[in-house]
This record gives structure tokens, C-alpha cells and sequence, in this order.
């Protein structure tokens, strides 16, 4: 694996071995000094041209963790701002030696591209309404840790604007592949015109669905949309798809309640069930940080299989990690 | 000036094929026979000489773009693929939308490969709001009006600029049918690819939604519309109702049209962004359908020279628009003639003699018989060569067939009775 670029490039058996090395550095995350020297000496780069908190402080600290140098790239203060194009801006930042650009942008494929004019590995970090592959395997990770390693059969709503969702693309898929039931809840008009190939089913009635969830996973709203006649108003939209306080009553006791995040509380989750005792919203966010180091140990690592990743220990040598909660470094 | 002789070829044009010689003296064909004489002669084995091609929809950029393309450059691209007219798209920097600008696209035209008419702007600036002077312009020659690139979105103005065309003869409305409301942004054809990519999607119906409201305004005015690179199944039927109506429309479709899918956009390479986009496998039969049965008039090759750099951006951000000049007739020929879903007639009559008469080009699509000017294409359909993007003659490089083996390659172009191109090189 050279690249992560998109949820379709990997079968459920690459999902899985990402997984599990995630959980291993989960547990690494939570120790008094969360660091181990697994790739010391290896250069990331966050290039990043669309606005980004918690992506770009998850993947950036996920890199330090793994004693990675990490390079951040703005592109207001940049040669981006002089008319660079994208394929001048990427080949001179790879010309200063370095082996992962993270990258975000706002144009679909614009990973895909930088991966063919390149050798250092590439990593989607979201592209314009393609994909977020480390939001799907972070979201995965949490529903892992609350349904088993098995997600056969789970009931998953993703609710809001699929059309524009990066996420909801990477989500249908990575959900999917492990074998959830997985619906689309939307207005039509926040629906692709074409769900062809896509391993999912599609309602527009929210209500409907609600009772038989394990999982509803909602969508930020941008109020921008409601000025392209995409949906009458906010208001309208929370009282159809939003998950209110009352919609929230008539989940399942033990259903969980998920959002990428920034949320617009008040529109598509209610403030007080984004706090609630369902909701595993915080967690995603923690495990985002676990998810990206086992992405970037399985590129920049030392190319052993994940099945049974020899981590370097703190001094440099090598251990087997014997599966969950292993001791590593 | 000496008399000039195409031997061994099959002679084919509308009215009908034969094996025979040409004699060409003075820049026309003198006699079409057997074992004629000249004092230089062009081999034509195993060839098909026909009437020069005819492209009704070719991007020279120049004036404003000259880092992608020149009517000198175009010109000699669409000579190599068997061109000897061409009409330049108005969409430069200035439009085509003043008769000194008009003019000096084919001053720079007269000693290029290939005859360069001139379109011109039906609004001024392509801005879709007052009409450009296209009196003026009719006077240069132009005939194809049109704000290619742009569509004629607003009904009223469109209503008058076909009434106004009626008193200029032979003049054509010549439409870029997309709807800008319902493209709202899109990169690429909205269907099953563009969900799947992210990647915005221009609807079906944008260009379905001003075919109908054209054919209904043809109808209204009688003048002349013709509908550029018609991609769609619902576009091709909406043309095809209008005929049985009799009314006065005519249609062109591109190659890369009855070639690629939106399949290809699934690589993010902006290569193979075009408007209108590259559509479904049902888009691809309905145009050879409407092909095969006359539908659609003319091949068209909407050839979009860009520089590198500018397809060196992200698919979303990068141009529109691919190169076609060079690649038409092999693909015609790869695509459409050797699989049966046009004769050798209907193909050359779609490349050459029908895009003639819209384009008001009498000089051009033949037939080939004395007195007749000497614009022609000796084309060999059999040679087997693959498509280098870096050995193209135009200056751009954004062919979607790079790599791509074709049969089919046109050995001599001859214009006004010079081999502009002889044994595949150009000559000038």
C-alpha cells in the first residue's frame, strides 16, 4: 500500500488489518508519554488548502506521536497565493526530501492527482465531495469498540447532505465492507441523482427509520444550502431529519449516536443529545488520532504486513504486539 | 503550374465510388479517369480519395490564447487529419464579436494548410444579452453564428437572434446547448460517476432542456439552428422528432462522444473533461444511432487545444475542452465504419460534404469532377499507427487517445492543388 487515497481502494480483509494496528496504537495513545520512535527520521508534510481544525491537528499529532518531522503547509501564506499550480507546489516540497503529504482540498481527485506526479505516499485527508478515508476507519474504530469486531447486520442511518459529503461517500463504503445494513437519509434533493453500485438503500423518512437503529450517524448541515434551493430552511430541515431531543427518545437504549463534526447543534443534532449518554462523538475524535498513526505506520512503516506489525520498541527494537492492548515500545 | 496526378486510389464522394485517377491543373480537378498523366505524381494504393474533410467546430485560440494553439498550428493539425476547412469558435480574447477582430482570424488563415472561415459571436461579448453585429460579420463570410463555449441561455434573446438571422443568407444559429442554471457548476455528467467521484454533475436535461425550447423556436422563427456536439440519448431523440416535423434544424456530434464514457473521469484526469461532458454507454449508442440514421448531420470535432499546465489542475478546476483534429477520421473509421454502423459514403458525407453546405463552404466536400476546386483527402485504411500526444502538430498535448491504436491514417491532404500534406508530413 503506496497510498491512501480512497475507501474503495481497500477490501474489507485491508479495512480490518488497519483496525486492529489502530487499536494497538490506541493503546499507546493512552499512556503517560504517548510516543513510540516507530518513524523516526520520516517526513510528513500537511498540505492542507481548505480551512481544517481537527483534521489537521489529528494527523499532525498522530505523526509527532510516531516521532515523524512534521512540515505544515498554508496555503494563505504561500507560493499558492502567487498562481503556483497544484503540480509545481507538490514537486517543490517533494524536492526537499520527504516520504507522506496529508493532504486536504477542494476539488474531488485532487489526492489522485498529486499521487501520479510524485514518490512519497499520499494521504486523502478529505477531497472536495470524494472521500475522507480517515473519518470512515476512525468511525469504523469507534463502532468496534461498541459493537464488536463484527459489524454484520448493524442498522446504520447516515443522515443529511449525502450529496456533498465526503464523508457519507467514505462511510457508505467502509460501513459497508463490514457488513452493516447501511440507509441513506436525505431530502432527495441532498441525494446523488445516481446511487448505482453504491451497497446501501436510501429513505426519506427519518421517522420511519428511527426505532430499529443501532447506529445514526448525522451529517453537518451548511447553512449555505438552504440559499440554493436545496431545502426550504433550517427549520424545516430540523424538524424532518434533525435529530431532536424527541427523535433521540425513540432510538433503541443502546443505539449510538455519531457526527464528524463541527456539528451545527440545534440544526441536525440537538445540543442536548450531542452530550447525552448515546452519543459517541468525543471518542470519534480520539480515535481519529489512532486511525492516522496506523495509517501512516502502514505507508512509512517498515513494510511488514499489518497482520503482525513488528513495532519498534522505544529502543529501537523490534516487538510482536500480540493483538489488542499489546504493549508496544 | 505543374499538372498534378493521384494514381491507384478508389475516388469516392456523393455521388457515388470508383477506382480511377485525378488530374489536377491550376488548382482543380481537370479530369477523373484512367491512367492519367501529370508531371508529379501522388500514390494513392490502396487508398480512398475523397473530398478535403469539413469541420463545422474547431478551437484556433488565437487572438488571446496563443500558448495552446494558432490558426497556423491548427490549421496544420487539421491538414494532417485530412482537413482542408475548418470553422474557428468565436470564444478568443477579443470574441469573435467585431468584424476587424473577425478579420484578422482569416488574414491569419490565408497561407495557413488549411481554408480558416470564421464564426461569429451571436451576442456581443458572448454575454447572452444584445446581438453582435452579425450583418457586418456576414459580410466578412461568416456564416455559423454561435457563443460556443456559452449557451444562448436567455429564450428571448435567442428568439431574436433567429428571426434577425433570416435576412442573411445561409446564415446559421449554431447553438451550445447546455442550460447554465441546471449546470450549475458541474465538471462532468451527472449519473452513477459523478456520485461516485464527487464530482459535480451536469445533467442530461441541461442540454435536453434547450434542444426542446430551440426545435421549439425554430418553429416559431423558420430560420436555422444547428445544435453543436449533441451528447445525449434524449438530445438525439428531440432532433430526430424535429426533422419528422420538418423543421429547419441540423445537429453535429464529436468523436469523443461516440468513443468515451464519464467512466473515464473516474481517473480525475481533467484530459478528459469536455462540455458537453463524456456521458453514459446508452449516450454512446443513441449517438451512433443518430449517426446511422441521419440525425445528426455532421461529425464535429470541437477540437479544445489547453495548455499543459492548465489540465495540470485539479479535475474540478482544470478546462474544458480536448484536442481532435488529428484523431477524427481514424476514430470515424475505428469506431463507426469498420464495425458497420456507417458505410464509407456516410462517414466521409458526415465528415466532408454535409458539414460543406452548412458552413456555406461551396469550395468544399467536393464532388470530385473536373472544373471542381482541388480540396482533397487521400486517406489510407489500413494503416495501423498509435496515437503520440508529444508528435501532435497542434501545439497542445490533451488528446483522451494518447496511447491509443487506430486504423486509419490520412497520407495526402491536398488544398486548393497543393499536397499540404504529403506521405503524412505536413509540408508547410
Amino acid at each position: 500500500m503506496k497510498h491512501l487515497l480512497s475507501i474503495a481502494d481497500l477490501d474489507r480483509a485491508g479495512i480490518e488489518e488497519l483496525l486492529d494496528l489502530s487499536a494497538s496504537f490506541r493503546e499507546v495513545t493512552q499512556r503517560d508519554i504517548p510516543k513510540v520512535p516507530a518513524l523516526r527520521g520520516k517526513v510528513v508534510v500537511s498540505l492542507f488548502y481548505e480551512d481544517s481544525t481537527r483534521t489537521r491537528i489529528s494527523f499532525e499529532t498522530a505523526a509527532k506521536r510516531l516521532s515523524c518531522d512534521v512540515m505544515g503547509f498554508s496555503v494563505s501564506s504561500s507560493s499558492v497565493k502567487k498562481g503556483e499550480s497544484l503540480r509545481d507546489t507538490v514537486q517543490t516540497i517533494e524536492a526537499m526530501g520527504i516520504d507522506a503529504v496529508v493532504m486536504r482540498h477542494s476539488a474531488a481527485g485532487a489526492p489522485n492527482r498529486v499521487a501520479t506526479w510524485i514518490d512519497a505516499s499520499v494521504i486523502n485527508a478529505g477531497d472536495g465531495c470524494h472521500e475522507h478515508p480517515t473519518q470512515a476507519l476512525l468511525d469504523l474504530l469507534t463502532l468496534r469498540r461498541h459493537l464488536g469486531s463484527s459489524l454484520d447486520g448493524a442498522r446504520i442511518a447516515i443522515v443529511g447532505d449525502i450529496l456533498h459529503s465526503r464523508v457519507a461517500r467514505s462511510d457508505a463504503l467502509a460501513f459497508a465492507a463490514l457488513g452493516a445494513d447501511v440507509t441513506l437519509v436525505a431530502p432527495p434533493t441532498l441525494l446523488p441523482s445516481s446511487l448505482a453500485g453504491w451497497p446501501v438503500s436510501v429513505s426519506h423518512d427519518l421517522d420511519e427509520l428511527i426505532p430499529d437503529l443501532d447506529v445514526i450517524y448525522l451529517l453537518r448541515i451548511q447553512r449555505e444550502r438552504q440559499n440554493e434551493a436545496l431545502f426550504p430552511s433550517l427549520r424545516e430541515y430540523t424538524a424532518r431529519y434533525g435529530l431532536t431531543v424527541e427523535r433521540a427518545g425513540r432510538l433503541r437504549k443502546d443505539a449510538l449516536v455519531m457526527h464528524p463534526g463541527p456539528m451545527n447543534r440545534g440544526v441536525e443534532i440537538a445540543a442536548e443529545v450531542a452530550e447525552g449518554p448515546a452519543s459517541v462523538i468525543t471518542e470519534q475524535v480520539t480515535n481519529g488520532v489512532a486511525v492516522r498513526m496506523a495509517v501512516l505506520y502502514r505507508l512509512l512503516g517498515s513494510g511488514a504486513s499489518v497482520g503482525a506489525p513488528p513495532l519498534p520498541s522505544a529502543s529501537g527494537r523490534s516487538e510482536r504486539p500480540s493483538g489488542e492492548g499489546a504493549t508496544i515500545g | 503550374m505543374a499538372d498534378l496526378v493521384i494514381t491507384g486510389g478508389r475516388v469516392l464522394d456523393a455521388t457515388g465510388e470508383r477506382t480511377a485517377d485525378v488530374l489536377i491543373r491550376g488548382g482543380h480537378v481537370v479530369e477523373v479517369g484512367e491512367d492519367l498523366r501529370g508531371d508529379e505524381t501522388l500514390d494513392a494504393t490502396g487508398c480512398l480519395v475523397t473530398p478535403g474533410l469539413v469541420d463545422v467546430h474547431v478551437h484556433l485560440r488565437e487572438p488571446g490564447m496563443e500558448e495552446a494553439e494558432t490558426v497556423e498550428t491548427g490549421a496544420r493539425a487539421a491538414a494532417l487529419g485530412g482537413y482542408t476547412a475548418i470553422v474557428a469558435m468565436p470564444n478568443t480574447t477579443p470574441p469573435l464579436d467585431d468584424p476587424a477582430v473577425v478579420a484578422s482570424v482569416l488574414a491569419a488563415g490565408e497561407h495557413a494548410c488549411c481554408q480558416v472561415a470564421s464564426s461569429g459571436c451571436i451576442t456581443k461579448g458572448r454575454l447572452g444579452r444584445e446581438l453582435a453585429p452579425m450583418g457586418e460579420l456576414h459580410r466578412l463570410g461568416v456564416r455559423i453564428f454561435t457563443d460556443d463555449g456559452d449557451c444562448v441561455a436567455d429564450a428571448g434573446v435567442m428568439r431574436r437572434a433567429l428571426e434577425y438571422s433570416r435576412a442573411l443568407p445561409g446564415a446559421v444559429i449554431s447553438q451550445h446547448a447546455e442550460d447554465p442554471a441546471l449546470v450549475n457548476g458541474g465538471a462532468m455528467h451527472e449519473g452513477e460517476w459523478s456520485s461516485r467521484l464527487g464530482i459535480p454533475g451536469r445533467p442530461a436535461a441541461a442540454e435536453e432542456v434547450i434542444v426542446a425550447r430551440d426545435v421549439i423556436l425554430v418553429a416559431l422563427t423558420g430560420a436555422h439552428v444547428h445544435f453543436q456536439h449533441v451528447s445525449t440519448a434524449g438530445a438525439v431523440e428531440l432532433v430526430r422528432a424535429a426533422k419528422a416535423r420538418g423543421l429547419n434544424v441540423t445537429a453535429e456530434a464529436a468523436p469523443h462522444h461516440f468513443t468515451l464514457t464519464d467512466a473515464c473521469c473516474a481517473s480525475f484526469d481533467p484530459v478528459f473533461k469536455v462540455n458537453p461532458p463524456l456521458r453514459a454507454e446508452a449516450d454512446l449508442a443513441a449517438i451512433k444511432a443518430g449517426l446511422a440514421d441521419g440525425t445528426i448531420d455532421v461529425i464535429a470535432t470541437d477540437h479544445a487545444p489547453h495548455p499543459t499546465e492548465a489540465k495540470e489542475r485539479p479535475f474540478e478546476e482544470a478546462p474544458s475542452g480536448m484536442l481532435g483534429l488529428e484523431t477524427a477520421l481514424a476514430l470515424v473509421w475505428d469506431e463507426l465504419v469498420l464495425p458497420g454502423v456507417l458505410g464509407p459514403t456516410q462517414a466521409f458525407a458526415a465528415l466532408s460534404w454535409k458539414g460543406a453546405a452548412i458552413a456555406g463552404l461551396a469550395h468544399h466536400g467536393g464532388p470530385i469532377a473536373p472544373d471542381t476546386p482541388a480540396n482533397l483527402c487521400v486517406f489510407d485504411p489500413e494503416h495501423r499507427w498509435e496515437v503520440d500526444a508529444a508528435r501532435l502538430a497542434s501545439k497542445a498535448r490533451n488528446t483522451p487517445f494518447a496511447g491509443r491504436l487506430l486504423t486509419g491514417k490520412v497520407r495526402h491532404t491536398i488544398l486548393r492543388g497543393e499536397p499540404v500534406v504529403r506521405d503524412m508530413e505536413a509540408q508547410r
